[in-house]
């Protein structure tokens, strides 16, 4: 039996590439929550942790009617890129994005938040910019913590079902992620082909598992 | 030299009574000492002259620069301050060697001179050997000596310590007087300190200001203040006096004379310029100033009898409690042969004794 493996290589390219999207953006907000006091901070927090309660169908209607052709946000994208999101592998990273980026954010700002301050208003006092700060002291402190973070969002991305069915669809060889792929496959009475697929996840997910207590334990 | 006029109130909260810090002080060259109670607000003048805590007014100088100036909304970043601070904890950058530690501070130099600032102070703060390790794999005199080095590595206008000999063993207590004693002598830097200890303050300090509840009571030579405490308040706070409540008898400005009633005995004492006959007073008089002697027939001229309590063993000397609530502090070798003596005579010094 030939078995098609294009469900891993996108599951794992929309993994990585939501995982990236997810550090730089969740590192930047994770940082903004962790350092400075403004209004509307509360709503922010609660923003970012929103689609962690939401159900997935319920962020994939909401993404749908948002990101979908009739809205403005889809004609935007569709001027800009020449093709609609939706219903393409792109539209899976977003689908990805809206769990990987909330459990970027919470860990990644505990993080932040249980590093030694006075580190930090040491390397003030020596006169490093927020900038070099930032670098070279706060991120090296923090960097395992926010590394198990990524590598769980990536986990969380690779197993991305209900979201990333509504928007992004099941077109074989075009959107259809693992996850997808397993419930099709067990939907059309493939079930050794779902047993496979199910076993390679399965192996991916406690790779990454024993990753992180490894870095964790350090 | 710095110059700081600082004020912050913290208005009274549910589960905090509120706090409000004013200070005027300066200090110039040689170490200046800020001594007081925890909650006095010591830590926070520091913070506030490192930029951490910006102050509701006032005005702080550091030689012609303004760091901050409440009236012109001017608080310049703890960047831009040129203030090392050295933390109670080091606060080492944990990931990095010590080399790099320095070289990290050493990054506002011009290029060509940072790595021989940095060896150069590794060698005088003798780190050269373990330049190499990360803080925690070095010893703890190590470490002190390193976070220093490197508030000191850039040429900071002043050096700011915080509680440094707080939890410290004395051997390395011994190391940290050292190392800030040659830091006063090699480098030009002024020093203020963060301390709720005398003895720091004689140990290192050429001023001493003495805080409390937010003001500075007084300040001065740490002999000095040792000598005249200014008000109960600040003899209380040095922890270091019989404080004996008395009456004022008779006072005689010509031969500079005064009888003092302490409870149901009257003792000489000097003139107390400013004092009334009948006033209510403390007399304030070191442990050390007074001497004890066994009790023998009627008590002599400026003695009191009283039982002994409790012998405290020091290392220099051995501390009398007597009943009363009065102490003594006698050599050993005084007390030695008389341990077993339980009614004893206090001798008052007449000239040292002060009325507060």
């Amino acid at each position: 039996m030939a078995i098609d493996w294009f469900p891993l290589w996108l599951s794992l390219r929309v993994a990585v590439i939501s995982t990236v999207i997810a550090l730089a953006a969740g590192l930047w907000v994770a940082y903004i929550l962790a350092n400075r006091e403004f209004r509307g901070k509360a709503v922010v927090d609660a923003a970012v942790t929103l689609p962690l309660v939401l159900p997935p169908t319920v962020l994939g209607y909401y993404l749908l009617v948002l990101l979908g052709r009739a809205s403005p946000l889809g004609k935007i994208w569709e001027k800009f890129f020449g093709s609609p999101l939706v219903f393409t592998w792109k539209a899976a990273v977003v689908a990805a994005l809206f769990h990987s980026v909330p459990l970027l954010v919470k860990s990644s700002r505990a993080a932040l938040e249980s590093i030694d301050r006075s580190c930090e208003r040491a390397a003030r006092t020596l006169g490093a910019s927020e900038w070099k700060l930032f670098w070279r002291v706060t991120l090296p402190l923090a960097q395992r913590s926010i590394l198990a973070a990524a590598a769980l969002a990536f986990a969380r991305s690779l197993g991305e079902f209900g979201a990333t069915l509504m928007i992004a669809g099941n077109i074989p060889g075009s959107t259809q992620t693992m996850a997808v792929a397993i419930y099709d496959a067990l939907e059309s009475g493939h079930s050794m082909l779902a047993l496979l697929l199910v076993l390679v996840i399965s192996a991916i997910a406690l790779a990454i598992l024993s990753f992180t207590t490894r870095l964790e334990s350090h | 030299m710095i110059q700081a006029r600082i004020r912050k109130t913290f208005p009274p909260h549910d589960d905090s009574a509120g706090f409000s810090l004013d200070v005027d002080f300066r200090a110039g060259a040689g170490v200046t000492v800020l001594f007081g109670p925890s909650g006095a607000g010591k830590s926070m003048v520091l913070d506030s002259i490192a930029g951490f805590v910006r102050p509701d007014e006032g005005r702080i100088l550091l030689d012609d620069v303004i760091l901050f100036d409440g009236a012109a909304r001017l608080h310049l970043s703890p960047q831009a301050r040129n203030c090392g601070y050295v933390f109670q904890n080091y606060a080492l950058f944990p990931h990095m060697t010590l080399r790099e530690n320095l070289a990290f501070a050493a990054e506002r130099r011009p290029r060509l001179e940072r790595h021989r600032r940095v060896n150069e102070m590794l060698e005088r703060f003798r780190l050269t050997e373990t330049a190499g390790r990360r803080p925690h794999e070095v010893s703890g005199g190590q470490r002190q000596r390193c976070s220093i080095a490197r508030a000191l590595i850039g040429g900071p206008k002043l050096l700011l310590l915080d509680e440094p000999a707080q939890g410290l063993d004395a051997p390395l207590r011994v190391e940290l007087y050292e190392t800030l004693r040659q830091v006063r002598a090699d480098f030009q830097t002024p020093v203020l300190l963060v301390t709720h200890d005398l003895d720091e303050c004689f140990e290192l300090g050429d001023e001493m200001l003495v805080l409390c509840a937010g003001r500075v009571v007084q300040s001065g030579a740490p002999p000095e203040i040792l000598d005249r405490p200014a008000t109960l308040e600040v003899a209380r706070l040095l922890g270091a006096f019989n404080l004996i409540p008395a009456e004022i008898r008779t006072l005689d400005p010509g031969r500079n004379a005064s009888r003092l009633k302490i409870g149901e005995f009257e003792i000489d004492g000097p003139y107390f310029p400013g004092r009334l006959k009948g006033d209510r007073v403390t007399v304030c008089v070191r442990p050390e100033q007074l001497t004890a002697l066994p009790r023998n027939g009627r008590p002599g001229p400026n003695q009191i009898p009283a039982a002994l309590e409790r012998a405290v063993e020091k290392p220099t000397h051995v501390h009398l409690q007597f009943a009363g609530g009065i102490a003594v502090d006698l050599p050993r070798a005084a007390f030695e042969p008389q341990r077993e003596i339980r009614e004893w005579v206090i001798q008052f010094p007449a000239a040292l004794l002060r009325a507060l």
